[in-house]
């Protein structure tokens, strides 16, 4: 792990972009693990296809990980013929096999670790400057010592000496400096930073992978903005402690998973009746139940659209790549505030932990702004109607707003009431706030025209992207529609999408094809419509796509 | 075994504890002012279930009550009242002497039920006032506790009057076959 | 003071103008009269207190007061109150709600709560049953109440809440009687002064589906010891009693969870730089 981060930084710092995921076993600690590396000197959103340098510490449990390690005969395979038998998938791929004495190396150094000895022997063949990590050892490592750092580097000289000796090895393209500092972020720092980024002051947590480190990031950054952070016993708290937060007037968020969000359905219908905002981040995995919690999967579709009790209307949104998780976090809390109803974000298990290198992000002007009720005169009516059907909302400590949010139905004082015409009145306001709104262009993006459009959303995005522009390169039109807003469905922008679309490809991460049956029950599409659904662990290749495409040509 | 074995039903002082006109006063006052507060909730619950004489009648006492605590303000004249928190109350019991008792309340109550509740609270209140005469420090405090406990006598006697217009109702007065029900 | 010159705020200035939907006779309308006396006497401004609740019929005291409420869903009173004191710890946060919202559905939040220990007042108004479904046992019901739901009683040992909010870290602990409004008023103003988390117990009879509780008011009786700060001697006192032991049964200084000194050192465009290379 520390190996792929070496690498990735090192090659951000010398002008390459690239993206980092990460396999590892189900043991707590010191379980196998995998640093999957992509670089590019274009920004990279999406795994490779195929992998041109593997570099084995040890061979133990590698079965495991060889369906996401696609191997070609192009491969250079680095490992010690003492560590253990090849397995045969390995040797059915046709890699070039390279012997190193790691074990033989690592033990002629005085503190030698085989990570150091991968940085070297990786950075070595794709050309990294050393200097880079040598730097980054002493960034890293200075804080332990003299003999630390040094033990580091001679490991990775070692690896950098083995790397001259090999032929034939792939190296990158001529890197793309640029003025600015670029960033290495995930897509769940991303979550976090665009959270605050939008307002929010306030979390609740309970921890659940790959969900977690949304938390985690927010836990000192809150602090340092003053805000704060509270681990809550279960779901079923943290979305009420977020809606307690929210309803005293701080924009709050919590982050979970598929059997957190399930726990939290009930009072996300609680937000959408008493018309308090939040944010819920649920970073998708393999389900139902506790499924594959680390890997991803898009199958929370359904539930986030459709799992809250009532007629609930409410906001989902998805991030379509590593980065847009900042952009999706902090559009959603400022819609979740303009609306004053929940959001729920759809992330992943795969944009939510791949590690990325990008162009720092332009600041966005979307903050979250509240209609507040302030020197009330008179009665005050929290759920008063109004055109936007968004009343305004006096926080505790105004004078003169006291009122009780309710979970029950209510008049627009806020009284409960059981009255059809109340019902009608409150249910037509709180559907209207959302379908009424206007999200602007952000509710999809939209690239190229064709008669054949693949329609995605999240993290599949980046995949149909490079096979709609493979397919591009081979002659065939298609255009690409990327939901960013799930919910509500906005049938006029998406018939204005369609425009000339005669064939719609649905691509999802899901065993049901929820995604093309929400579509199929929510808008007009095309007469031809087919649905490329695969459930995880595996990320869908932009290959599959490609091919998918190329048949219906 | 607990420390805390058969002690009294409350720790509050009783009548006898007061130690001044002012505060014998303040006393007399929070009494009435408890008096209407309670009749005003009956009122209230009685409206919210549909028993409208009900309602009537208890908001008729709490107005002859509202109307004797003005009076017993404006008899104080320019004595400075102490303005009593909970804990300084010296009633003996759990309640101001007049306040109607809540639990009793039923939303089919009577007149007859009604006036039975007026008539032990009047009745609870002479005794607070009888009390008072008994332990009274001065020879003022005498005077406004005898001037108190007549006023309740004839408040019982007014209540027991207007009870022989009502008779008991009868013993199911409180059955109802298909009682309303609210469910959440 | 006199009594001619109104003080700064009035029991009254803290009930709405909605009226209770509780039956004559509950030991709620007490609980309503007692909790808006503690704010009176405690002069907070009404704007400046929230009372929060779940589901029951107790739980539908947040509209009877004249503060900002939330009556949410059952069960989940303490969580919303967590949220909002740390949000917002200028406010005066009281959480309310019956035995079956607050140690049935709710247990799991009750406990942690004490644990958490943030200065909120959290009032159970207990009447051993589930009211607003039509006459349920609830966790603190006796073993051989019957019912239609468990007929000839559910044989299970009460839940003893006084107890497990010791024992998980509640920093002030009591128990009163509805129909004692003076002492429950008075140990409600001790309650929300008191730094730290408070829990008061209410019993508060059920006049409908639980009349025999009408006789509590013969039953209850003053704590004769003086309160203490020792859990060890309050958690044998609670254990001990009858459950009709009235008054502050501990009163501790357990380190409150910490809500002050929260001033920002950061903007949110330093913290992007963090990932700057």
């Amino acid at each position: 792990m520390t190996a792929g981060g070496f690498l990735l930084e090192a090659a951000a710092r010398s002008g390459w972009f690239g993206l980092m995921t990460r396999s590892v076993g189900p043991q707590i600690r010191g379980g196998e693990a995998a640093a999957l590396l992509r670089f590019s000197n274009r920004r990279v959103d999406v795994p490779a296809e195929s992998y041109n340098i593997l570099f084995v510490v040890d061979w133990l449990n590698f079965d495991r990980f060889s369906a996401e390690i696609h191997l070609t005969p192009d491969t250079m395979v680095i490992a010690d013929p003492d560590s253990g038998e090849v397995p045969e998938v390995v040797v059915k791929s046709g890699a070039r096999m390279f012997d190193m004495p790691v074990k033989q190396v690592l033990g002629a150094i005085e503190g030698g670790r085989p990570n150091m000895l991968a940085t070297g022997v990786v950075g070595g063949i794709i050309g990294l400057p050393i200097d880079t990590i040598y730097e980054l050892i002493q960034d890293n490592l200075g804080s332990k010592g003299e003999k630390a750092v040094n033990s580091s580097k001679a490991t990775v000289e070692a690896g950098y000496r083995f790397a001259e000796t090999l032929t034939d090895a792939p190296a990158l393209a001529e890197p793309k400096k640029s003025d600015k500092r670029r960033w290495i972020i995930t897509g769940n720092e991303a979550a976090g930073l665009g959270a605050v980024r939008g307002g929010v002051r306030f979390a609740a947590a309970y921890p659940i992978t790959p969900g977690t480190e949304i938390l985690e990031w927010l836990a000192p950054n809150l602090r340092k903005l003053g805000g704060a952070l509270v681990q809550a016993e279960d779901e079923l708290a943290s979305i009420n402690m977020v809606i307690g937060g929210s309803y005293g007037g701080v924009p709050a968020i919590t982050a979970t998973s598929g059997p957190g969000l399930a726990l939290m359905t009930e009072s996300i219908g609680l937000a959408v009746a008493a018309e308090v905002p939040c944010v819920i981040v649920d970073v998708m995995r393999g389900g139902p139940s506790t499924g594959i919690p680390t890997k991803s999967e898009q199958s929370d579709l359904n539930i986030a659209v459709y799992g809250l009790h009532g007629d609930a209307p409410h906001i989902v949104t998805a991030p379509n790549s590593v980065s847009d998780c900042l952009f999706t976090t902090q559009w959603s809390v400022y819609l979740a505030e303009a609306m004053q109803t929940p959001a729920i974000v759809l992330s992943d298990q795969f944009i939510g932990q791949a590690k990325i290198v990008i162009d720092p992000p332009a600041d966005i002007a979307f903050v979250g702004k509240r209609l507040l009720a302030q020197n009330i005169e008179g009665e005050y009516r929290r759920y008063a109607v109004t055109e936007s059907g968004v009343s305004p909302m006096a926080v505790p400590g105004v004078a003169g707003g006291q009122h009780t949010a309710d979970g029950l139905e209510h008049n627009p004082r806020g009284t409960p009431s059981t009255r059809a015409e109340d019902h009608m009145t409150q249910m037509n306001k709180r559907l209207r706030k959302i379908t009424g709104f206007d999200y602007g262009s952000h509710w999809a993006e939209i690239d190229g025209e064709g008669e054949l459009a693949v329609l995605t959303w999240g993290s599949c995005t980046a995949a149909a992207l490079e096979a709609v522009e493979a397919a591009r390169e081979a002659g065939i039109a298609v255009k690409l529609i990327s939901l960013r807003l799930i919910s509500p469905c906005l049938p006029d922008a998406m018939a204005k999408a369609l425009e000339g679309v005669k064939k719609v490809l649905v691509v999802e991460q899901t065993h049901s094809g929820q995604f093309a049956n929400y579509l199929r029950a929510q808008y007009e599409l095309p007469s031809e419509v087919r649905s490329y659904h695969i459930p995880g662990p595996l990320t869908i290749r932009p290959s599959e796509i490609l091919s998918q495409i190329q048949d219906w040509s | 075994m607990s420390e805390d074995k058969a002690t009294a039903k409350t720790s509050q002082p009783g009548p006898e504890a007061i130690e001044s006109v002012e505060e014998l006063l303040a006393h007399a006052y929070v009494i009435e002012v408890d008096a209407v507060e309670r009749y005003n909730l009956l009122a209230d619950q009685m409206e919210v279930h549909n028993n409208s004489e009900l309602a009537a009648l208890f908001r008729k006492l709490a107005g002859h009550e509202e109307h004797h605590a003005k009076e017993i303000l404006e008899r104080a004249g320019d004595k400075a009242l102490p303005k009593l928190k909970s804990s300084d109350y010296k009633w003996g019991e759990f309640e101001a002497p007049e306040a109607a008792e809540l639990d009793r309340a039923h939303y089919l109550m009577t007149p007859w039920h009604a006036l039975q509740m007026a008539l032990r609270a009047e009745k609870r209140a002479f005794a607070f006032f009888d009390q008072l005469v008994k332990t009274a420090k001065d020879d003022e405090m005498k005077k406004w506790s005898e001037e108190f406990r007549e006023e309740e006598a004839e408040h019982v006697r007014l209540v027991e009057e207007l009870l022989t217009r009502y008779p008991e109702p009868a013993e199911d007065w409180a059955e109802d076959p298909d009682p309303p029900v609210y469910l959440e | 003071m006199t009594a001619h010159t109104a003080p700064a705020f009035k029991a009254s200035d803290y009930k709405s103008d909605i009226k209770p939907v509780w039956c004559p006779g509950c030991g709620d309308y007490h609980v309503l009269l007692s909790v808006t006396r503690a704010l009176a006497e405690l002069g907070r401004r009404p704007e400046d207190v929230a009372c929060i609740s779940g589901i029951g019929c107790s739980s539908r005291i947040p509209a009877y007061v004249n503060c900002y409420g939330f009556h949410g869903v059952h069960g989940r009173s303490l969580p919303i109150g967590t949220g909002l004191k740390v949000a917002r710890p200028d406010l005066t946060v009281l959480v309310a709600g019956g035995d079956g919202d607050g140690f049935s559905i709710g247990g799991n939040h009750f406990q942690h709560a004490c644990r958490r220990n943030i200065d909120i007042t959290y009032i159970v108004m207990d009447n051993r049953v589930y009211g607003m479904t039509k006459g349920q046992p609830s966790p603190t019901t006796e073993p051989d109440w019957d019912s239609a739901l468990s007929p000839g009683g559910t044989g299970l040992s009460p839940f003893h809440p006084l107890v497990i909010a010791l024992a998980s870290g509640a920093n002030f602990v009591a128990r009163t009687f509805s129909g004692d409004p003076n002492r429950t008023t008075e140990v409600l103003v001790e309650a929300i002064k008191h730094p730290g988390f408070s829990f008061v117990q209410i019993l508060s009879p059920c006049v409908t589906f639980r009349p025999d509780e009408r006789g509590w008011k013969d039953v209850v009786h003053t704590a004769a010891v003086e309160e203490t700060d020792d859990p060890a001697r309050a958690a044998r006192r609670i254990m001990t009693d009858d459950g009709f032991n009235i008054g502050i049964l501990y009163r501790g200084n357990r380190a409150p969870y910490k809500l002050t000194g929260r001033e920002a050192t950061s903007d949110t465009d330093q913290l992007g730089e963090m990932f700057a290379i």
